[in-house]
């Protein structure tokens, strides 16, 4: 790294891959918690459940990723959508069948499947 | 081979909203495409939701539209069939369940956290140095190196009011100010404490595991701030995915030039070592830190000389714990004074902790300085489950002591817990109901700190074994009040005469016990009862005759032939042969067999 600007460069062609924070508005971004936690309560079958299906289906504009803790361990394994600019949704202790349901019904149609997210599971009591 | 299946409904409903002709145009307009050979169109039965007829799906990608209308043909055609784009407008929407929380940044564990060093975890790939860069990743280095002096940058820290993360509070910018002599003259070292050996912890493990450049990141500045040119992470061996992770890190960031030679273009060079450890509690401790890194045997040595001023291979060296580390980018980026607004008068800031036990969130928490435990419990943690009630909090592991519910509403920082008779520790916090036992876990810690002794000084371990077997003495029924008294007094000579820190606060889960639940410690050695009902040496094992059906089922399971009685009769069981191992109750249908 020489420079300041050529890290900022770096930024600014990454920001603009990573669905997340880019303008497209169809992108979607998959995030798999995949720390000690959400290793251990099976996240790698979840994330290669996600792949086959988005392949399947021939989903382009759909990245599937790995990231970190985000802290509710007890809940995992933890799958967050981002679709575009719309709040992320997150989904709680998923299981291969509930990853079917969610790329059918939300990233495909658009749908959150409501009895999947972190609300249904009472975290809030 | 078709490409895409066009299913259309024409169940009764849909074909009185219209189907027929959506089909008819579909054809048309497919034909019009030249699409004709490669999409297929099926006419379906009833899809069950007729009140938003006409409906029709799309595969492979499985789009549902709904109340097509024969204008939207086209559309659907030309966009989706055509170039692979669904016609969003026109997808089936579900009607929306207002009250159920979707998103985590709404739920009332997340909104009380502030996330500063788990900032990016849960949101960027760990193994993506594009994605941490693209985070404002390294921006706090380049800052560094490019407009600050190495005592500009301590001075920031010291003014942020940074304190070390790892367990006793020392401000890091004093750490890096006292290391700093001598830039460029003589070798120093920068460390990383990534031990995190305390039972319950697990807050360095998820930073390493989500987020390993901001720990890279902020050693380099480290470096860079003292005059070091060689940093060392000492992880231990039992974190594998840390340990990949940071490798893969380490590897990225030497091939973007952000560790190595002439960083973002300056005179500065710094590297990145990773040093496995065996996983001894001890080796968490500075000094047997350094021995273990240099190939001896991790025990503790006597200070001074402190680190700073002789450490690994007797050269200038500091060490911070892994969540401090990652504290330090966004006080660069962000000034010290936005750090300092959080937090409290003396401790500035942030802490993560792994909230665990009787809890209904469990899992890693990071809240502003000041925190009352009630806000962590009730609010974040979700209360106690069960419809138990709170007994207590651990915090500081077996360094440190518990909150009793008394000091519920006490702001949590490194001054109040000390006052309070705990310890902020390294992070761990585990909570405790009325099933606990206190004199157990007082007993558990205890155990722990026996077993991580490494043996070097005699206060340590002769005292800490002397002391669990008065523990043990206790929890069996034999203890007396005077043993107390002697307990007590033991605790305070194992904390001033032993070597390390270890040692030092080894006796802490006793004294705090004896502080907040003394009543329980003399339920256990006057009424000889333990009012948990944990100590199974100080339970009774009864049957109620009038609950008894004499189906002799506990008499058969009893190993050591307690139990006598008729059939059809109430058995006894003689409490001199009773070992107390719980057999009976669980064999016994009618719920005779209690305890007591
Ligand atoms: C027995 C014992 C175990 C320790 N274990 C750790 C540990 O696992 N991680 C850690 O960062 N500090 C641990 N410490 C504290 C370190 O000695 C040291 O104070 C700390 O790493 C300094 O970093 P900080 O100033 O950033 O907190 C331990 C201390 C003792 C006495
Ligand atoms: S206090 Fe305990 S751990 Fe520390 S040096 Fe002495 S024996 Fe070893
Ligand atoms: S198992 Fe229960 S009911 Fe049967 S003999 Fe024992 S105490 Fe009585």
């Amino acid at each position: 790294m020489k420079s300041l600007e050529e890290l900022r460069a770096i930024k600014a062609a990454t920001l603009n891959k990573i669905g997340i924070c880019n303008d497209d508005a169809d992108a979607v971004k998959v995030l798999v918690g995949m720390a000690t936690c959400g290793i251990a309560a099976g996240a790698r079958p979840i994330l290669n459940a996600f792949t086959e299906e988005i392949e399947k289906r021939h989903l382009k504009n759909v990245a599937v990723s790995q990231t970190g803790c985000i802290g509710i361990c007890q809940y995992e394994p933890i799958v967050e959508v981002y679709v575009g600019k719309e709040e992320k949704v997150t989904y709680v202790k998923m299981t291969a069948e509930k990853v079917a349901r969610i790329v059918n019904d939300h990233i495909v149609n658009g749908n959150v499947v409501t009895e999947y997210t972190i609300g249904a599971a009472t975290i809030n009591k | 081979m078709y490409r895409p299946h066009v299913l259309v409904c024409c169940g009764t409903g849909c074909t009185s909203s219209g189907s027929a002709k959506v089909i008819e145009t579909l054809e048309a307009e497919i034909a019009k495409a030249g699409l004709s050979e490669e999409i297929k169109v099926t006419r379906t039965d009833c899809f069950g939701l007729c009140t938003v007829g006409p409906n029709m799906i799309v595969y492979p990608e499985g789009c549902f539209y709904s109340k097509v209308n024969v204008d939207d043909i086209p559309e659907i055609v030309a966009e989706h069939l055509l170039k692979g784009r669904p016609v969003k407008r026109l997808l089936y929407k579900k009607p929306v369940e207002k009250d159920t929380i979707t998103c985590l940044d709404h739920t009332d564990f997340f909104r009380k956290q502030k996330r500063v060093a788990l900032r990016n975890c849960g949101i960027i790939n760990p193994e993506s140095i594009e994605e941490y860069i693209a985070m404002d990743g390294y921006e706090a280095l380049g800052k560094c190196l490019t407009e600050y002096t190495p005592d500009q940058v301590i001075q920031t820290i010291l003014d942020s009011g940074l304190r070390g993360r790892g367990g006793a509070g020392f401000p890091t910018g004093m750490k890096w100010r006292f290391a700093a002599g001598n830039r460029g003259q003589v070798q120093k070292y920068v460390c990383c404490n990534a031990d995190e050996g305390d039972p319950g912890a697990f807050m360095d493990r998820s930073v390493l595991e989500g987020d390993p450049h901001c720990v890279l990141e902020a050693m380099a500045i480290a470096g860079y701030a003292i005059g070091a040119t060689q940093g060392y992470i000492y992880i231990r061996a039992e974190y594998p995915i840390a340990v990949k992770r940071l490798e893969i890190a380490i590897e990225q960031a030497r091939e973007y030039g952000l560790l190595g030679k002439n960083i973002f273009g300056t005179d500065f060079c710094f590297d990145i070592e990773l040093r496995l450890g065996a996983g001894a509690f001890v080796c968490g401790e500075e000094t047997a830190l350094m021995t273990s890194f240099e190939g001896k045997r991790g025990e503790p040595r006597p200070r001074p000389p402190f680190p700073a001023s002789k450490g690994l291979f007797q050269q200038p060296t500091i060490l911070n714990n892994v969540e401090t580390y990652a504290n330090i980018p966004q006080i660069i980026l962000k000034g010290p004074q936005w750090f300092a607004s959080m937090g409290t008068e003396k401790s500035k800031g942030t802490k993560v902790f792994a909230l665990g036990g009787k809890i209904h969130n469990t899992g890693l928490v990071e809240i502003p300085m000041g925190t009352t435990l009630r806000e962590i419990v009730e609010e974040i943690g979700g209360g106690v489950p069960n419809g138990k009630k709170f007994k207590a909090a651990q915090t500081g592991g077996p360094s440190g002591g518990c909150i009793s519910a008394e000091n519920m509403d006490v702001p949590i920082d490194y001054d109040n817990l000390i006052a309070i008779g705990t310890m902020m520790g390294s992070g761990g916090m585990i909570i405790m109901d009325e099933d606990n036992c206190m004199v157990d876990i007082a007993k558990f810690f205890l155990q722990f700190t026996v077993d991580e002794s490494c043996g070097k000084c005699t206060p340590c371990r002769v005292g800490t074994r002397r002391l669990l077997e008065m523990l043990e003495k206790i929890t069996a029924g034999n203890g007396t009040l005077e043993d107390l008294n002697k307990m007590e007094e033991l605790c305070y000579y194992i904390k001033n005469n032993s070597l390390c820190g270890l040692g030092q606060t080894a006796p802490n889960p006793v004294l705090s016990t004896l502080r907040y639940f003394r009543d329980e410690y003399i339920a256990h050695v006057v009424d000889k009862t333990c009012p948990a009902g944990v100590c199974k040496g100080l339970l009774h094992f009864y049957i109620l005759p009038d609950k008894c059906r004499g189906c002799t089922a506990c008499a058969r399971i009893c190993p050591v032939s307690a139990i006598s009685g008729k059939v059809k009769e109430a058995h006894v069981i003689d409490q001199t042969k009773c070992i107390k191992c719980g057999s009976c109750i669980e064999k016994c249908k009618f719920g005779a067999i209690i305890t007591k």
